[in-house]
């Protein structure tokens, strides 16, 4: 991290109001969006920006999460910069048009304030909504406080827009931990920002008439969007979108270190954020917010003596297979946890590609899953060290079941 | 919208290039694709076509190839009005921001029955609520044909389809079409019309009054589809034809909610004599056959009824001739 070059404004924001501050200085064409608890206070300040003249968007307030999608979808491929948020009902209302987006390659960014799903009716914050959205073909970036929305939506209009990219991006950040929590942030000028995510750029693409143009609705150069494909085409159009993913993953790491010479902050690479990780036996993995309550009870183990880590995993599409296997491959015990559930599975989704990802290891930690926090279910710091204890006793017994639920009544 | 009167003369029509272009793949007598082919023929410039998943979506999009020689999208089944709001809020922002160099970009949606009456009426009612500047045609062949002749809400009662067979209790579909110009109407749009394409100067007048509004505009073409009809290719705008003589489908238009019928239904409700039984636009159709039988005559007679009653509905809710 270099030093801060340009001065910055300390403003006292909550998730949400970070998040619409942000897509404000990113100069957005459109935004479509959908009113849902707990994502609403981003479009709401959004709104204000508009009925006071402060951007120059067009701002859509669709019918339905369905149709903000699309028009976001519609309003990228027309070449318009775009940004949408959602959340829990909402998010999945949009599933189908998530992978018509990411296939159409179109750079939609969305904030996710992640809430639970349906039923029982919860609005409070779990990660069931966006990981049940992981093979949907977005990007999937998760930022631990305000500040880090604030820095990933800016982040995030370079990685989608990014012609080798080309990719739509979820944003995900802790319904109510974050989304409603006022913090500290640090805010750039709005000309840095707009100069750093720069105009939109498109992909040069054949069209039919055998002229090389930009990849846009265009009536100077008639493209079809959206076509109807064949199982001779179908495949090859999937391994793109993997290939693009794979780039992805360059980028972001790119972006990441471009932005902390800016703003003087980053986030690890931009795919894994390690915390007391280096000579670490027993480490946590987790996604979101919680990692800064268990940087605490980590900075307590050392104290006492346990070499205790702790891994953030930020980007979780596309997956740092080679980022985890390096950060993790001297951990003995790893526990990784996660905000949702796949009932009938082993495990939940982040546990899962993580045991996935060390398996090719020659020596690999042996990996245990914590599924907590649904539905707002708070995790005390007491809760978490509990974590920490088991992984100390398990180095002991080496016995232990893959699948643990912590602070639930049973 | 002004009150220009476009002529569109045969002459001028089969010397403007086709934007609708032949090699599509659509059935031979495809009433759709007649009529979107003369449709494009009426646009007045620069124009963005988006398609509801449908006939005349997969028929001209067939990867690598394309029948539009024009800019077009298709994204899903039910938000073909969400993907023109999308084209046209971007071509509004982009436009005050000086990155389109054209003046202005007409927005077309393009749907069937299904696409607009059942599965796409949400996104159709929220986009023309918002007030987007754009067309939206539905091209109405009463069912889902493109996957295998369903029944939809724009299906009329007693036709037979694959989820409505002619069976020895149900007689077809049971219950009535949906009036989804009356549900537009009641948007307060300042365009609705309806057409077919036998009467094909009348549709393009429509088509260009529709595209000259400045906001949202819809237009409701009536298109037989031979093989979900069940009926001869050769006889597409017989049928066309019929419907408007039969009052099955009366041709009319709405101008901020004043009505007025177009000049072939106009004709009828001047000289009643001239309006044809519904029978004769009936019969032909296979899938009416199972009508034409002692048991089920009264259905017939049903029908007769029920589009007498529509018409003499429409003719009051009509602006004096």
């Amino acid at each position: 991290m270099t030093t801060q070059q340009i001065k910055q404004e300390i403003v006292a924001m909550n998730g949400d109001e970070a998040v619409a501050l942000a897509v404000k200085q990113c100069d957005v064409d459109v935004v479509a969006a959908y009113p849902i608890t707990p994502q609403t206070i981003i479009v709401e300040k959004f709104s204000e920006y508009v009925a006071n003249g402060e951007v120059q968007t067009e701002f859509v307030c669709t019918e339905s999460e369905h149709s903000a999608m699309t028009a976001c979808l519609a309003a990228a491929a027309t070449g318009a910069r775009t940004f949408t948020a959602s959340a829990s009902a909402g998010l999945a209302l949009m599933h189908e048009m998530l992978f018509v987006t990411s296939g159409s390659r179109a750079p939609v960014v969305m904030a996710v304030a992640n809430r639970a799903l349906s039923s029982p009716l919860n609005i409070h914050g779990d990660h069931s909504d966006s990981m049940a959205e992981r093979d949907s073909g977005w990007i999937q970036i998760y930022v631990e406080n305000a500040q880090e929305a604030y820095d990933s939506i800016i982040q995030a209009f370079r990685i989608a827009e990014d012609i080798e990219v080309s990719l739509p991006i979820i944003v995900g950040l802790d319904g109510f931990t974050i989304s409603h929590t006022l913090e500290r942030t640090d805010v750039l000028p709005e000309e840095t920002v707009k100069k750093f995510v720069g105009e939109r750029k498109f992909p040069m693409v054949l069209n039919h008439e055998g002229k090389t143009v930009p990849f846009k609705l265009d009536p100077e150069n008639p493209m079809l969007m959206g076509p109807n494909v064949s199982p001779n085409y179908y495949f090859e159009f999937k391994r793109q979108q993997e290939e693009a993913m794979r780039n992805a993953l360059k980028k972001i790491q790119e972006i990441n270190t471009e932005y902390a010479k800016l703003s003087g902050r980053s986030y690890g690479n931009g795919l894994v954020d390690a915390y007391k990780l280096d000579d670490a036996e027993i480490a946590i993995l987790v996604v979101g917010s919680t990692a800064g309550t268990l940087k605490v009870i980590v900075d307590q183990l050392r104290q006492e003596g346990v070499k205790a880590g702790l891994l953030r995993l930020r980007t979780f599409r596309p997956f740092p297979v080679e980022d985890l296997k390096n950060t993790l491959k001297n951990v003995k015990i790893l526990a990784v946890m996660d905000k949702s559930m796949s009932p009938g599975s082993l495990g939940a989704a982040v546990f899962n590609e993580v045991r996935n990802a060390l398996y090719d290891l020659k020596q690999r930690p042996t990996v245990v899953n914590y599924i907590f926090g649904l539905g707002g279910r708070d995790s005390s710091p007491r809760d978490l060290k509990r974590i920490y204890e088991d992984l100390i006793r398990l180095a002991k017994t080496g016995q232990t079941e893959s699948v643990h639920y912590l602070g639930l009544r049973e | 919208m002004t009150t220009q009167e476009w002529k569109f003369t045969a002459k001028e029509i089969a010397q403007k290039p086709d934007l609708f272009l032949s090699g599509h793949r659509a059935c031979a007598g495809c009433g759709p694709a007649a009529a979107l082919r003369l449709i494009m023929k009426a646009t007045r410039g620069p124009t963005i076509v988006t398609q509801a998943t449908g006939c005349m979506e997969i028929v001209g999009s067939i990867y690598p190839y394309t029948s539009w020689a024009l800019p077009w999208l298709h994204t899903a089944f039910e938000n073909a009005a969400a993907n023109a709001s999308g084209i046209e809020a971007a071509l509004k922002i982009l436009s005050k921001k000086g990155k389109i160099k054209q003046e202005h970009i007409d927005v077309i949606a393009l749907a069937g029955d299904g696409g607009t009456i059942d599965i796409g009426l949400q996104a159709l009612s929220g986009a023309v609520e918002r007030g987007h500047d754009f067309l939206f045609i539905l091209y109405d062949n009463e069912g889902y044909m493109n996957t295998g002749i369903q029944r939809s809400g724009g299906t009329p009662t007693g036709a037979a389809t694959t989820t409505t067979p002619a069976g020895s209790v149900n007689p077809g579909k049971l219950e009535k079409k949906k009036p989804i110009t009356e549900i537009m109407l009641a948007h307060e749009m300042e365009y609705v019309a309806t057409a077919t394409p036998y009467y094909w100067k009348d549709m393009l007048t429509k088509v260009r009054k529709g595209l000259e509004v400045d906001g949202p505009a819809f237009l409701h073409v009536f298109a037989p589809c031979p093989r979900g009809w069940r009926s001869e290719p050769a006889r597409t705008m017989e049928y066309s034809k019929l419907s408007v003589e039969s009052c099955m489908f009366p041709i009319w238009e709405a101008v901020n909610g004043k009505r007025q019928l177009s000049t072939p239904s106009k004709l009828i409700a001047l000289a009643p004599q001239k309006k044809k039984p519904v029978k004769a636009y009936l019969e032909g159709q296979g899938r009416f056959r199972h009508l034409f039988t002692p048991q089920n005559s009264h259905i017939l007679d049903e029908i007769q009824r029920n589009t007498d009653e529509r018409w003499n509905r429409l003719l009051q809710k009509c602006e004096p001739a």
